[in-house]
Order: structure tokens, then sequence, then C-alpha cells
């Protein structure tokens, strides 16, 4: 529907190079503008560099692997001093640790339980790439990625959501279930008098 | 010991010479009341303020405009890194925000970057994978537009703990409007080209956070922009210098700021800050996901707790309103909580995703008096009681909170916020 929509506000569909690639259409009164060719091609070593994110498929999960036994060290060491020793949070940074209540998804109704890891996060992708790219806040960017499977292990097994000999790695973590994953949907809201 | 005296006394018309008039004003401060009024004759005129300007010469020319020591607007910040800091409505007239005043809110602090090693990178599913420097953007063809900048938390103290002592700044000072100049993102892709299959683009900040959201492609194609100039001039540090993505009507957040990546894809990432945050549990045991648009509010930011009126005077009633879906189609005020309306004059021009401003005279006859403004936006969305907020999103909901706001005028001319109305 957005790609009809945008079609008929005068973005067309053009051949560059040989190659299918949506480009803007009309700007000034019906001029059609193709590329101005600024900007250079990026390498694949600067792509590498900054294509960071991990998607729930997995798409980008490094090598490496890690336990939640390991990850209690990591814990400890680089996330318990904010989040409390066992992921109870802290007011300097959210409770990670809490399944409660075990039954319903009662978060819209009442602020009784704190959300966390274990009760609200859809995806535990999330998680790998959330450590890698923000965490600690101290020193962002710093975690080793065998550092980043142990916490997220550590994470995952105190919210009763792997055994905790599981190991996380990249074909692991994509397949683990939350137990959040199904309460997410889409925005109903679209303008109008009916409040929703 | 005649502190206020004292206190104005220090103020030298040197200090104000050497560029300290900020410094000043806020030394000025508590003392300005009685100077300017001249109830204290004890108190002799400040020497930065003249008894008559005519009679002496005025200051030369500067760098930058200092504001009149008079004036002291400011936002609330809080020291910490990650947090906002909210921009004082109650100050503000017409509907641009002034840069220094326009709210904050970061992850991991405000980011430093020198513009000449600035980096923005497209690629995912794109024919060509791309660099574009500062320069580059600035060589494309521009826009300038006029948007309001809304976090979708703004308005949380309100609604979890309401008191009566809270003025418009901290109730909804997490928006701001401003005019902004950049390159629209279908000019962007006309230069990588962007490959069929790409539905969704992830955009990354480049600061300690590296934020990350997914935005779907039609935002890219209808009216998203990336920009590097706000109200005529570079984007300031806080707000994503050197270039940020401005996603017109939609929740602050998700316009990445000191934005140095862009990823063409084809199924939403799940960033933390589109999962765990920025998610709206409902009462039926949901929660709603990529609730972008910012709906329909406003809120009269004159008279304001802890403004007291005067029986009888002729007064304008003023504040704002704005909605993420297009323009203000009109803005209605109570001042008999909600049991009678009256349609507010808007100020023009009254532009889509944009602050418009609102004014309506109004006279205290004396009797207790609930004002209230109720916008109504071109989609003919409007904004709930409280009481339908409530219900229809629970009390623990976390952010999008658009309900009616309230200004209750005690009987001793007190205006303070209407808790529960």
């Amino acid at each position: 529907m957005s790609r009809r929509r945008a079609v008929a506000g005068g973005i067309v569909l053009i051949l560059v190079g040989g190659g299918l690639a949506t480009a803007t259409g009309c700007r000034n009164q019906g001029e059609r503008v193709v590329s101005y060719g600024i900007g250079r091609p990026a390498t694949a070593v600067e792509v590498a560099a900054w294509d960071i994110d991990v998607n729930p498929a997995g798409e980008g999960l490094p090598a490496g692997r890690g336990t939640a036994s390991e990850g209690s060290e990591v814990f400890a060491a680089k996330c318990a001093s904010c989040h409390g020793a066992k992921g109870e949070g802290l007011p300097s940074a959210p409770a990670l640790v809490g399944r409660e209540p075990r039954e319903g998804f009662p978060f819209g109704q009442s602020l009784r339980f704190t959300r966390t890891v274990g009760n609200y996060w859809p995806y535990a992708t999330t998680l790998y790439d959330y450590i890698n790219r923000a965490m600690p806040p101290t020193a962002p960017g710093s975690l080793a990625a065998d550092e980043i499977y142990s916490a997220v292990a550590w994470i995952l097994d105190q919210n009763g959501i792997i055994d905790s000999g599981t190991v996380m790695d990249a074909a692991s973590l994509p397949r683990v279930r939350m137990p959040a994953r199904d309460r997410f949907v889409p925005d109903d809201r679209s303008g109008g008098p009916e409040f929703r | 010991m005649s502190t206020g005296g004292s206190r104005s006394a220090s103020i030298t018309r040197r200090a104000l010479l050497a560029g300290t008039a900020a410094t000043a004003g806020a030394a000025l401060l508590g003392t300005l009341p009685e100077a300017i009024s001249g109830q204290d004759p004890s108190q002799a005129p400040s020497p930065a303020v003249p008894p008559d300007p005519t009679k002496v010469p005025g200051l030369p020319t500067s760098a930058t405009s200092p504001r009149s020591p008079f004036e002291q607007p400011a936002r609330t910040p809080t020291g910490q890194l990650t947090g906002a800091s909210l921009s004082p409505l109650q100050e503000l007239s017409g509907t641009i925000t002034p840069t220094d005043l326009h709210f904050e809110r970061h992850h991991n602090g405000v980011a430093m970057i020198d513009p000449a090693g600035y980096r923005l990178l497209v690629h995912g599913l794109v024919d060509r994978p791309t660099v574009f420097t500062l320069e580059d953007l600035k060589r494309l063809p521009s826009v300038t537009r006029i948007h309001f900048l809304e976090c979708s938390g703004n308005g949380r103290t309100a609604y979890r703990a309401p008191r009566q002592d809270l003025t418009p700044q901290l109730i909804d000072g997490l928006t701001s409007n401003a005019e902004w100049t950049g390159v629209r993102l279908t000019t962007l892709f006309a230069e990588v080209g962007v490959a069929p299959r790409a539905t969704w683009i992830l955009a990354e900040g480049g600061d300690a956070a590296v934020l990350s959201r997914s935005i779907p492609l039609e935002k890219a194609l209808d009216d998203a922009l990336i920009v590097y100039a706000q109200n005529g001039e570079p984007l300031r540090p806080a707000a994503g210098y050197p270039a940020r993505l401005l996603l017109p009507g939609w929740e602050g957040n998700a316009n990445i700021k000191w934005l140095r990546r862009l990823e063409l894809i084809a199924q939403p990432n799940m960033s933390r800050d589109e999962t765990s945050k920025y998610t709206d549990p409902l009462p039926d045991g949901t929660a709603r996901q990529f609730s972008f648009v910012m709906d329909p509010k406003s809120i009269i930011t004159r008279p304001a707790y802890p403004a007291r009126l005067d029986r009888g005077q002729w007064m304008q009633v003023s504040g704002i309103a704005w909605s993420g879906r297009g323009k203000i189609a009109r803005v209605d005020l109570s001042t008999d909580g909600g049991r009678s309306w009256a349609a507010a004059e808007l100020q023009e021009p009254v532009l889509p995703k944009a602050h418009t401003r609102f004014t309506w005279m109004w006279r205290w006859s004396g009797d207790p008096a609930t004002l209230m403004s109720r916008a109504t936006d071109e989609t003919g969305a409007l904004q709930p009681t409280l009481a339908e907020f409530r219900q229809r999103r629970g009390p623990g909901t976390d952010y999008h909170y658009n309900y009616i706001r309230a200004w209750v005028v005690e009987r001793d001319g007190r205006v303070v916020y209407g808790v529960d109305l």
C-alpha cells in the first residue's frame, strides 16, 4: 500500500545502470532527477566495522560462545555494580531478572510488576545486540563476543529461560523462545475520532 | 543584611561588557521583581540598568546576543548522561522553540563529533553501498520544514505522579518545535538505489548508546529527512550534530541523532528501544509495538501554575497544540472542566506536524474555574479525557500520554495543575 501511494505521490521506479532502483522522481515541477553521483562507494571493511546489528534471525551474530557459569563472572565484573548482584535492578539501572507474574501480561493494567528481560523482552537476540553496542555505559563496545554470549546466557539462566549448561552462540541464541514473544501487536491507531 | 541590594550591586557594567550577562542575570534573579517595581526604595537600581536608558550610551555590538538579564528561561538538567531536560513551555511565545531551550533526551550523553571526520554509511539492500560526508549531504538538494519533536514519554510525570505544583514545563516540556533543514531520504535513496526487497531501515547513531531503531521504509518515502541545521544554524551537539534523522510527527526516540548509519533491511531489527522500551502495554494483555505517531495534544501554557489571576480582568489564555498526523484543525477551550467548549483562535501559520499557537481572551469572574484545552487534528482525532485515556491505555502505559490537561483556578486566583480531572 505504501509503495503504491508513494508512486502516486510522484516517486518513480527507474533503471539505473541496468539494475532496478527506487529513486526520487519529481522535485521541482516534474524535473526528474536520477542521481547526482554524490558520495563514494563504501568499502567492505568500512561496512564490516560499523555493521554491528543483530536481528531475531541471528543475522549479525559473530563467532564466539558462552555459558551461564562463565557469565556469572562477567556479570559480577561488568554489570552488577549498576544492575545489582542478581540482576535485580538498582536505582542506577533497571532489573534484568524476574518472571513474575507467571500468568498473564498485566503491565498495562498495573505497575505492580517490574518489566524485565524474563517477563517482557520478546527476543533473546536483542540482548546481544544491545549489550554489544551500549554496555557497560562507562565503556560501551568494550566486551568481547565470548563475554557477551556469557552474560546473555547468565541473564537468560537467571530468568529460568535456558538451562544453566546451555551454550549460547550464533546458532543457539536465535532459537531461544522468550516468554513474552507473542504479546506484542502492531500499532492499530490510525487517526480519526476513535481513540485507541 | 540587605541581601537583594548587595547582590544586585555586584552586577557591574563591566561584568556585562565582559560577556557574563547570563551569570549576572542568574545572580539577579532573586532580586529583580523588587528592583523593577521599585517596591524597595532603599535599593538603588543596578548599575547595569540605568534609571533612564535614554541618558547613557548602551552596550557595544557582540559576537552573539545574550538574553536580557531579566529573562532567564532554562531547561531542567539533571546531570545524568541518560535522561532528559525539559523545555520551559510557559516562557515561550509563538511556535519556534529557541534552539538552546529545545528539550533534550540522551541515552548515554551528548556525543561530540568532528564534522571533518563525520561519515554516514548507507548500505544493506541497496545497489551501491555509499559513504556520505557532511559536505556530500550539503551538496544534495535541501528542504526546510517546521516540525515538532516530542519524546513519547512526555507527560509521564503528570500521569504517574500528578501534583498541583506542576508547571507546563514539568508536565509537557519534552516537546519542542523547530525549523529543520536537510535532505529528504528519497534524495539519498536515489544515490544508493534501494532494492525492492527492502521494507525497513535500521537507523543508528554515533553516540555512546549507538542508539538504533527500525523505521518502516514507507516513512522514508513519505517525509523523512536527514537534517543538519536547526533554526538556521548547524545542529547543536545536543540535537545530534552534525546530522540526525528527522521523522516528522513520530516519537522523538526514533529521530536518531548523530546519525552514522542507515541499513536497508527486510525485517525490523527488534532493537532494545523498540521492544523493551518504547512499546505500550495495554490493559488487554498485549503491548503495542512500533507506535511511532504522536497523537494530537495541547496544553495551555498561560495561565498555568504558579500564576495568580486577578478577578474581573481580561487576559489572554494561550497554549500550543500539535499532532503527528497532520495539521491541527481546531482547539476548543473550556473554563468549566469540560462541560462546555468554545473554539480558540489558531495563530497562523498552522503547519502539519508542527506546534500551533492557540489563544483566547478570557475574564475570570472570581468563581472557581477549570481551564482545559482539547485539540482536534485534520484526521478528526481529538484528545481523550483522562478517564477515557485511563480506560483505554491503562495505568501502566508508558508513552503517548495525550489526554486533556486541566488547570484549576482556585477561589483566591491561584492556578494549579488539575490532578485527576
